[in-house]
């Protein structure tokens, strides 16, 4: 009878996925006892999955190295990544799960600012050590003092772009094309803007866009009208090679200027020809002639397919300012680790020197690019003061 | 002036990608009265088959009218192919099962086809290789027309003149009718309703995925996650022209594309997506059977 | 009362007493999760009021939700912070946070009908799936208002923490206080459809034609439906906003609407008590599964289309479990 072998299939595909989540809970155990648990929060699936990943290949990356070394005060590290699907909430039980279930000496993550407020509470109640390698909304680190960052915060950030393009460029009349749904956008748009009224200079156009867009004539046409003499564009690089393509369709030949979120190689990938002559803020040139730099570059290459965007620049110090804050305290106790990560001075990352400041921010140098036949070349340094 | 006509022209190329995607949602609705959610996912596998066949046959390093052709028309039976197989294994068994598990179903299928294809294409948006190099056509003042949008709208309205051509020409095209008028009666008159409804998809699906190829060709950005808005707003240009009405998709999917340009350009460009869904809400409180809809009475 | 008037009473209080001293023995990642089940449970009930008992299509909650979430945060934050500053001072903790948050809860829940008063007078003339979508189109526009209201953070989400008193916790972290606001949801709308005129709710949802005909107004019924509905959607959110500290307009996408019609939907359309149920099985779900690393959503989404193949009326279709079937279905008079 159908009613039957209906039923029968429908309790037949439930005892099957309840078996497979069993299964997966028993082989979910602790780490191995001899290994130092860290963990990963990150948006390995959803919509912000690119970034997510990106981080994790480097976080990896780095536990390896630090593996084959010999590993941090005698034993092997673990990486423990638990996805959070890009969902807010997501992030704080995937924080929860590595701090109570896992209970991981040190966290890392998020990328996004707005999974990191809503994870670094966990870590502060827990008294475990936060480290996020690429939220730059300053209320990160106001969470608690054992919420730590290895990246700019979009004040700095944001100055830097609008000193360089009123100062360097002279422009005056600035336009901004922004992407209101990531916070990190959205931030470094509101510092650019106060920065160049304060310093004299006149938004003309103020624009908006969300991730996952496609299509910006629109705005871009409007952005035309106005005139501008340089266009700030501080999204993600994921819109930045299409924004660029199509505004130079439209006969806009005023530069681009973005911040790191631009920093990957898909900015030159999808934009081609048309992100020509353009400029960015970030961490590292990877022209650098630092041969810390150059090997990291070349081993993420071979080991991953695909150059290192800045998150996983970034996720790869965070760890490494992990590891040496560990071998510093000598124990993986919390506050003995928060003290050692605190006290963080000219760490030698891959993303610059970095000192972690009296905010748990990193204080580094941030470097200009110009992008020039293909490739991002150094143009300027702009100090941490 | 010159601007009111750049973005009239943005607006219109737009508005044939929606178009193309919205009319198989509305040629499902006709048939099956189903809102097909996984069809934006349909787009998506366009989109990423032609990156795949169009890498394996280097056509990148060599742009050309023929390459884009061949792509177009692998792309287009690759999906024609998947939409059979999804109605064939999610629809067909909740025929007359009422109207939300169908429905439920089409959700399933929308998240398992992009959790799927972040596993299988890998999360990172990929660049569409350029099978036509992008020159300027047409140019008065600030006003520039390139090839690229000029294949798209060309491209659009082959395809859907094609469509209208089936539908209104053919005795496939006469069976999909009767079966969206009346699908007992089509039985009743010897139509094999069950191919019919699976040719539906297959047509549908060739859409969606030509939209796939042609979104490649002028927004080379793509990823897993890329039919879920364009899936949603085609759906609502669907409903404004009428779902269930095939010209009314055409006009409907324009429309919203002009509307969405006009006021992303001129108003602000914060309510780009909420412009689709007032649209949505607007339409349905003052003309629920959109532009080209018939009223549909409910006999008691 | 009778004995076993008392005696349920007392079972009531002990559950309750549990509930309240549990997540001091629990591991604090269990806690968030029954919390979220809690919550969940709130929200699918809400629905099924409208989409099961009444048979009107809504697949927007999320925006009900995630007003609700945001009107009561913005309540703590601004103008409860000090009320419970002043409470604090005057009374024990614990009393005084019992004192004040059946508040922001209220005010969810209000500002959420009020939006649903709105929503549901218009598309209410809409029937089968143009109100489902009106619905959607109705969510997702809440969202994106939300999302560009700067005080209360915008892209950036919004902290439960007031910068005039920093010192005052608002969140709401008790067990029982989730679970009782469940209980007392299920409660109500099981009252509302099963007494006195709760048949009119399912007579609208049968043949809404015919109970016109027969002198019910429908649609008096369709909107107290959707005011009772999304005045729980907003208790819900407001449980959220408060338990998980910090929120932002992600939470409450159109997918997080699906959520809520797919606890609904395989719990059975018309089974309170098979929402229910389908709302803590589904929001467990995801994290017994997270072993699976990037197949956990594969297979939770081919799950989703197996059920709905291989049982389509869910779970419980329009049954009640215990105690609720006694409400449905009454016993007989005594001849």
């Amino acid at each position: 009878m159908r009613g039957a072998s209906r039923a029968a299939a429908f309790a037949a595909c439930t005892a099957f996925a309840a078996a497979a989540a069993l299964g997966a809970l028993a082989c979910g155990g602790g780490p191995a006892s001899d290994a130092i648990p860290v963990g990963h929060v990150a948006s390995m699936t959803g919509d912000t999955a690119t970034f997510g990943r990106s981080a994790d290949a480097g976080i990896r990356m780095a536990i390896e190295e630090l593996n084959g070394a010999g590993g941090v005060l005698g034993k092997k590290l673990e990486l423990i990544t638990e996805d959070d699907r890009s969902v807010t909430e997501e992030a704080r039980t995937a924080a929860q799960k590595l701090l109570q279930r896992d209970h991981v000496v040190a966290l890392l993550g998020e990328v996004a600012s707005s999974r990191s407020l809503a994870a670094a509470p966990e870590a502060q109640r827990a008294k475990v050590p936060m480290i996020s390698p690429g939220s730059t909304n300053p209320k990160v680190t106001e969470v608690g003092d054992y919420i730590f960052r290895a990246c700019f915060i979009d004040p700095f950030q944001g100055a830097v772009m609008a000193k360089f393009a009123l100062g360097e460029l002279k422009a005056k009349r600035l336009a901004i094309l922004f992407d209101f749904k990531q916070d990190y956008s959205v931030g470094l748009a509101d510092f650019f803007r106060d920065t160049v009224k304060k310093n004299g200079g006149e938004i003309v156009a103020d624009e908006r866009y969300t991730s996952g867009d496609i299509e910006f004539r629109a705005q871009l046409t409007t952005i035309r009208a106005a005139n501008p003499d340089a266009i700030f564009v501080p999204g993600y690089y994921t819109e930045l090679g299409l924004i660029a393509k199509q505004a130079r369709e439209l006969g806009i030949n005023v530069p681009l200027l973005g911040g790191d979120g631009w920093d990957s190689e898909k900015t030159l990938e999808i934009g081609g020809d048309a992100v020509e002559g353009y400029y960015f803020s970030t961490h590292y040139a990877a022209d650098s002639d630092d041969p810390h730099v150059q090997e990291f570059v070349k081993r993420f290459t071979a080991k991953n397919g695909a150059t290192p965007d800045a998150m996983a620049a970034l996720g790869y110090d965070a760890a490494g300012i992990l590891a040496d804050s560990l071998k510093r305290a000598g124990s993986t106790d919390g506050p003995k680790l928060r003290d050692a990560i605190a006290a963080t001075k000219d760490f030698a990352g891959v993303t610059g020197k970095i000192t972690i400041d009296e905010n748990r921010n990193a204080r580094k140098d941030a470097v200009v690019l110009q992008i020039r036949g293909g490739k991002f070349h150094y143009y300027r340094t702009v100090s941490a003061e | 002036m010159d601007n009111l006509i750049q973005q009239l022209l943005n607006g219109i190329t737009w508005g044939s990608i929606y178009a193309l995607i919205a009319l198989g949602y509305t040629m499902v609705y006709g048939v099956l009265r189903l809102i097909n959610f996984a069809h934006g996912e349909v787009y998506m596998m366009g989109a990423m088959t032609g990156y795949y066949t169009a890498r394996a046959l280097g056509l990148a390093t060599e742009p050309s009218l023929g390459g884009l052709a061949l792509v177009l028309v692998t792309s287009m039976l690759a999906c024609g192919l998947l939409g059979a197989v999804i109605e064939r294994v999610a629809y067909r068994p909740l025929r007359g099962a009422g109207r939300l598990a169908p429905l439920i179903t089409a959700i399933g299928v929308s998240l398992f086809l992009q959790n799927t294809g972040q596993l299988v294409f890998g999360a990172d948006p990929k660049f569409f290789p350029a099978l036509l190099r992008s020159e300027e056509v047409w140019r008065s003042g600030d006003v520039a027309v390139s090839n690229i949008q000029l294949t798209v709208l060309v491209t659009a309205v082959v395809l859907m003149a094609g469509l209208e051509f089936i539908v209104q020409r053919t005795r496939f095209g006469r069976a999909m009718r009767a079966v969206s008028y009346d699908a007992p009666a089509a039985a009743l008159m010897g139509v094999p309703v069950d191919r019919v409804i699976t040719g539906t998809f297959v047509l549908g699906s060739m859409l969606a995925a030509a939209a796939g190829i042609l979104v490649g060709l002028s927004n080379p950005k793509i990823e897993p996650l890329m039919g879920l808005m364009p899936g949603l707003k085609a759906f609502v240009a669907a409903v404004l022209g009428g779902i269930g009405s095939v010209p009314g998709a055409m006009v409907g999917g324009l429309l919203l594309g002009v509307i969405e340009t006009l006021v992303t350009g001129y108003l602000s460009s914060t309510y780009r997506d909420a412009i689709a869904f007032v649209i949505l809400v607007l339409i349905l409180l003052y003309r629920p059977t959109g532009l080209f809809g018939q009223p549909q009475t409910e006999k008691v | 009362m009778s004995r076993t008037g008392w005696a349920r009473l007392a079972g009531f209080g002990v559950a309750l007493a549990a509930l309240h001293f549990a997540p001091l023995a629990l591991n604090p990642y269990f806690v968030t999760i029954l919390a979220r089940i809690g919550i969940a449970i709130v929200a699918a009930a809400s629905l099924q009021l409208v989409n099961g008992f009444t048979g009107q299509f809504s697949i927007g909650h999320a925006g009900f939700m995630g007003l609700g979430a945001y009107a009561s945060a913005a309540f703590s934050v601004y103008l409860g912070a000090a009320a419970l500053d002043a409470l604090g001072g005057a009374l024990p903790a614990g009393l005084a946070r019992l004192l004040y948050f059946p508040f922001p809860l209220l005010v969810g829940g209000l500002v959420a009908a009020a939006a649903g008063l709105v929503v549901a007078v218009p598309a209410l003339r809409l029937r089968g799936d143009y109100l489902a979508i009106a619905t959607l189109g109705a969510g997702e526009i809440i969202r994106i208002a939300i999302l560009n209201v700067d005080s209360v953070g915008g892209a950036r989400g919004f902290s439960l923490a007031s910068d005039v008193h920093p010192g005052v916790d608002l969140r709401f972290d008790s067990l029982a206080g989730v679970y009782g606001v469940a209980v007392i949801a299920i409660a109500a709308i099981a009252r509302l459809v099963y007494a006195g005129g709760g048949l009119a709710f399912r007579a609208v949802r049968e043949d809404e034609t015919a109970a016109e005909s027969l002198g019910i107004p429908t649609t008096r019924v369709k909107v107290e439906a959707f005011l009772v509905s999304s005045f729980f959607a907003g208790v819900a959110g407001a449980l959220f906003a408060h338990s998980e500290g910090y929120i932002h307009t992600n939470s409450f996408s159109f997918v997080r609407s699906f959520e809520i019609v797919t606890f609904v939907v395989l719990g059975g359309l018309g089974s309170l008590s098979g929402a229910v149920l389908a709302a803590a099985v589904l929001t467990a779900a995801p994290e017994l599964l997270r072993g699976l690393g990037e197949w956990r959503m594969i297979l939770y989404a081919a799950l989703l289309i197996a059920t709905m193949i291989l049982r389509p009326q869910g779970l419980l279709g329009q049954r009640e479990l215990w105690p609720l079937s006694r409400l449905a279905a009454p016993d007989p008079p005594s001849s």
